[in-house]
């Protein structure tokens, strides 16, 4: 059953490993663990003004007039920008025409002008001496908002004569995928098994909560240190100042966590018309309470699954409904409706398929990135019905999934064919494995079981055409440096391209000094977003590395009298193979080679797999670079009385390609855990008439050291993935997998189904009370 | 403007005078004199990320006034990072994978370390009351516990030879 044991590409397991797949202690964690790393929110600048952001605490109205004459007559306060004060001009939230669906009309207004769409619009933006003097202002500004009709349900949002949040309508996109014929499966169904699956917004409660520092340089240039995803928002800056864009960098520093919180633009836009409006530097430091009301959330999905099965467990086609509230504006809800669609029916075989998606404006908070992408929550959907069907059907809910897992070779929803290997079955097997034996019920508590396994994308849209540049050079003393713009959310993202480019130089990680995440400076290396960062920057830096050891080995062999083949390089040495008492040191090569002209650095782009987008009528065709596979497994203890859950274990399997570091891969697992867990149980942003009523650590509650189990990591390494080495992407996996399982192995301790996260002991109680009086 | 004054306090060790107005937060006062190692999360006593000990006693300085330590004494991350002999937690944390966004480091060696003065055998329990303010979102806490318990083994073993 298994071919586990044999990875997948063989000229790729033989290769010798010196640097990748070892855990190396990554090169950002020394000055992180003695407080010695600089964040964004650690730098000043000699005359820094301080800003603050004047926010509508009504999610639908009319500004019906904003006088701030007697804050900007405070003295101290420098500056307050108010709509009238800007250009009447739009701040674009992503790339123009990319999702294909795209509307002008819901590109972001930069300050509310008139209306307002959602709960934490920015109304004004104030820039004074000091922190306390902001403050002050910010309480003088005087306005009066209108309140207008709004609406806060997906169904509602689409009723006739409802508030329209933005022209034309409130669809703000749409998908389908077609495949088969699902009238002919249904009708070769034993059963037809329907089910609805709801999920909530949730937050992405990094710790450091958004930051940034902007000053205008002797060039003009709008300068931003600021923690974010995506330096590359530079260009939407200088769109939105009205200035070229070589005249905003962004450059950025260590992340306090990211998510998909950082991905889309946060206090850039302010800083840089701050900065443009004074002359001053600026810094700007969100509260956490700006932080909740601030950012765009995870949209909250509802999923119908109607599934036709055989009575021994082949699936005969398959009918998901998806609707998910992209709030007041569209950011990147298309595109998250699109993963949500193209995961929906999970790794599993499906030939008769038919998928409608889709996104809904409201006045709630506006939805965007949040790891896993919309195919979190189509895990969170797919695994529970997965359960349910095999309930029905009295069949082991284990066999059940592998009568339908797909298999190596096997194409997905859009009809694309998977081209690494698809470990789903191998990853299972092993976390059930690992779980051991389950433990007894003690009385009203109740022990569950639960996986959930998935299949979700690394890389960006093919459809993008997305690249990565990176830059690898040796000194004249055999240390190397890498340079790439990559950002580093607390992952290890540019720790694993030194890992890499020592792997390939012959050097050890502490022999490489990696500079990153400067839109002026160093290449450009796309988002950190969409679990691509090693996939795409790693080839890049792979391939700069090898272009440049070829040049390295090519002079080493003239050096030593040897062929090209037989050298290689280690240890920081120069040697050939079969006679390594003929060597010389990367130094002396380096040396040697900078006095004979020879080219000691290389520049790279890895370009993704670029495709046209999918066929709109039936969503078939190619729409990412490759997929994880992976599984998710945990016990849990329900007491049946209060309704409280425990999770016992928890044990995350991946599949994913070829750790470059094991114990970051770990990292990614064991924080997934966390995230998925928190998903499942506990996090819930309450909007009450489209307001933030929970903007805190104390009402929004994210697991802490008392409620995680020790998790348990399986890495599994087909070394089949697009990544350098063979590697796939592990970031948004590891979390996808976590909150179906559970939910699952509640739905086994209890003997029925909470529909809606999150499982909280009210909602366990209430659904077994129910359970009860049937 | 507010009433200021200079507090008399020891930080890390060394006798300070840092001036203070009456509503500064300890957090504020110490990321103004450079103590950048702590850190802001919620302002709210809810996170833990500014946590640093007064008198050995870890504390959310977010919620501390500066004028409340005048005569005490302060210990942030810095203070556990002597050149000549850092603290074990450090040194496990690093060999652990412990730390990934780095930003609730601080907060948490801090609680770590008055936690391991007091309970030099730690449980899992024990540790995860000592971390129970101080929020992690990205480790799932499994590497934070394992390097606490690593740094505990280091400590006993050089019992006596400080």
């Amino acid at each position: 059953m298994t071919d586990q044991e044999t990875p997948y590409r063989q000229a790729e397991a033989n290769v010798v490993l010196r640097q990748v797949g070892k855990p190396l202690e990554r090169t950002d964690a020394k000055g992180k663990a003695t407080g010695r790393t600089r964040y964004a929110g650690d730098y000043t600048m000699p005359g820094m003004l301080h800003a603050k952001v004047l926010r509508s605490d009504i999610a639908s109205g009319r500004l019906k007039h904003l006088d701030a004459s007697k804050a900007r007559a405070l003295p101290g306060v420098v500056s307050v920008l108010t709509a009238q004060d800007l250009p009447d001009r739009l701040a674009a939230t992503d790339m123009p025409g990319q999702t294909g669906q795209k509307r002008a009309s819901t590109d972001r207004q930069i300050l509310v002008r008139e209306i307002i769409r959602h709960h934490g619009e920015p109304l004004a933006l104030i820039a004074a001496e000091t922190p306390a003097l902001a403050d002050q202002a910010f309480d003088l500004i005087e306005y009066e908002i209108e309140p207008l009709p709004g609406v806060y349900e997906t169904d509602a949002a689409l009723e006739p004569g409802a508030p329209i949040v933005t022209e034309p309508d409130n669809v703000v996109g749409e998908y389908k995928i077609r495949k088969g014929d699902t009238e002919k499966g249904f009708a070769g169904a034993d059963h037809i098994i329907e089910n609805t699956f709801h999920t909530q917004f949730i937050e992405h409660a990094f710790l450091e909560p958004e930051v940034g520092l902007a000053w205008v340089d002797e060039n003009g240039v709008v300068n931003i240190r600021m923690s974010t995803q995506v330096i590359e928002h530079f260009r939407f800056i200088a769109d939105a100042l009205g200035v070229p864009h070589n005249k905003v960098r962004i450059l950025g520093a260590m992340v306090g966590g990211g998510f998909g919180g950082k991905e889309d633009i946060t206090v850039e836009l302010y800083l840089a018309l701050l900065a443009q409006t004074t002359r001053r530097p600026v810094r700007l430091a969100y509260t956490r309470e700006d932080s909740f009301v601030g950012h765009g959330k995870r949209h909250p999905f509802s999923v119908t699954h109607k599934t036709g099965v055989t009575k021994d467990g082949k699936i005969t086609a398959l009918e998901v409904t998806i609707s998910a509230d992209s709030g007041a504006y569209v950011f990147l809800s298309p595109y998250v409706l699109l993963y949500c669609a193209v995961a929906a029916p999970g790794p599993y075989r499906v030939e008769n398929l038919k998928i409608d998606a889709a996104a809904i404006a409201t006045n709630n908070m506006y939805t965007s990135a949040f790891r896993g992408f919309g195919a979190a929550q189509a895990c969170v959907a797919y695994e529970a019905q997965m359960d349910e069907i095999a309930k029905t059907l009295g069949i082991d809910r284990f066999e059940f999934r592998r009568r339908n897992f797909m298999r190596t070779g096997d194409k997905t929803a859009t009809g694309q064919v998977v081209e690494s290997a698809i470990w789903a079955d191998e990853c299972m097997t092993q976390a059930l494995e690992a779980l051991g034996e389950k433990a007894a019920d003690k009385g009203p508590v109740k022990i569950g079981r639960g996986v959930a396994t998935y299949q979700q994308s690394y890389g960006r849209i093919t459809w993008f055409h997305d690249t990565s540049e990176a830059w690898v050079g040796i000194e004249v003393d055999g240390t190397v440096i890498v340079r790439s713009g990559v950002t580093d959310i607390g992952a290890g993202q540019a720790s694993a391209l030194g890992q890499i480019a020592a792997e390939l130089l012959g050097v050890g990680l502490d022999d490489v000094v990696i500079y990153n995440s400067d839109s002026a400076v160093t290449p450009l290396a796309g988002t950190t977003t969409a679990t691509r960062a090693l996939y795409m920057t790693g080839r890049a830096v792979h391939t700069a590395s090898t272009n440049l050891r070829e040049r390295l080995v090519a002079f080493a062999a003239q050096e030593l009298d040897a062929q090209f083949d037989e050298i290689d390089l280690a240890n920081g040495q120069a040697f050939v193979i079969d006679d390594p008492s003929k060597s010389m040191t990367l130094k002396d090569l380096a040396s040697r080679g900078a006095s004979e002209g020879l080219e000691r650095s290389e520049l790279a782009m890895f370009r993704a797999p670029f495709t046209d987008p999918i066929d709109p009528e039936t969503g078939q065709g190619p729409v990412f670079p490759d997929f994880t596979y992976g599984c998710h497994a945990v016990d849990v203890a329900v007491d049946t009385e209060t309704g409280e859950v425990t999770v016992l274990k928890s044990v995350g399997a991946h599949d994913i390609g070829q750790a470059i570091n094991p114990q970051a891969v770990e990292g990614q697992i064991e924080g997934g855990a966390l995230m998925g867990q928190g998903y499942a149980l506990s996090e819930e942003l309450i909007y009450q008439e489209g307001k933030l009523v929970s903007p805190s650590f104390s009402e929004y509650l994210i697991p802490t050291s008392m409620d995680m189990p020790d998790i348990q990591c399986i890495i599994l390494e087909s070394r089949s993935g697009l990544g350098p080495f063979g590697a796939k992407g592990i970031g948004e996996p590891s979390l996808t997998p976590v909150a179906p399982a559970i939910a699952n192995a509640i739905a086994d301790a209890i003997g029925t189904r909470v529909f809606d996260l999150p499982i909280t002991p009210e909602k366990i109680v209430r659904a077994l009370r129910e359970a009860d009086s049937i | 403007m507010s009433l200021e004054k200079a507090v008399s306090v020891t930080i890390n060790g060394v006798a300070r005078q840092l001036s203070a107005p009456a509503n500064e937060t300890l957090l504020d006062c110490l990321r103004r004199h450079g103590h950048f190692e702590v850190k802001s999360g919620c302002e709210k006593g809810d996170c833990g990320a500014c946590a640093v000990q007064i008198d050995g006693e870890p504390v959310d300085s977010c919620l501390t006034l500066t004028w409340m330590v005048e005569g005490r004494s302060v210990t942030t991350l810095e203070g556990l990072n002597d050149a000549d002999s850092p603290h074990p937690l450090i040194a496990a944390f690093l060999e652990q994978g412990a730390v990934q966004c780095g930003y609730c480091t601080p907060g948490i060696m801090i609680a770590a370390e008055a936690m391991l003065r007091e309970t030099p055998d730690p449980t899992d329990e024990d540790i995860a009351i000592a971390l129970s303010g101080n929020l992690c979102r990205c480790t799932g806490y499994t590497k934070i516990f394992t390097a606490v318990k690593q740094a505990a083994e280091v400590l006993r073993a050089g019992d006596g030879n400080d």
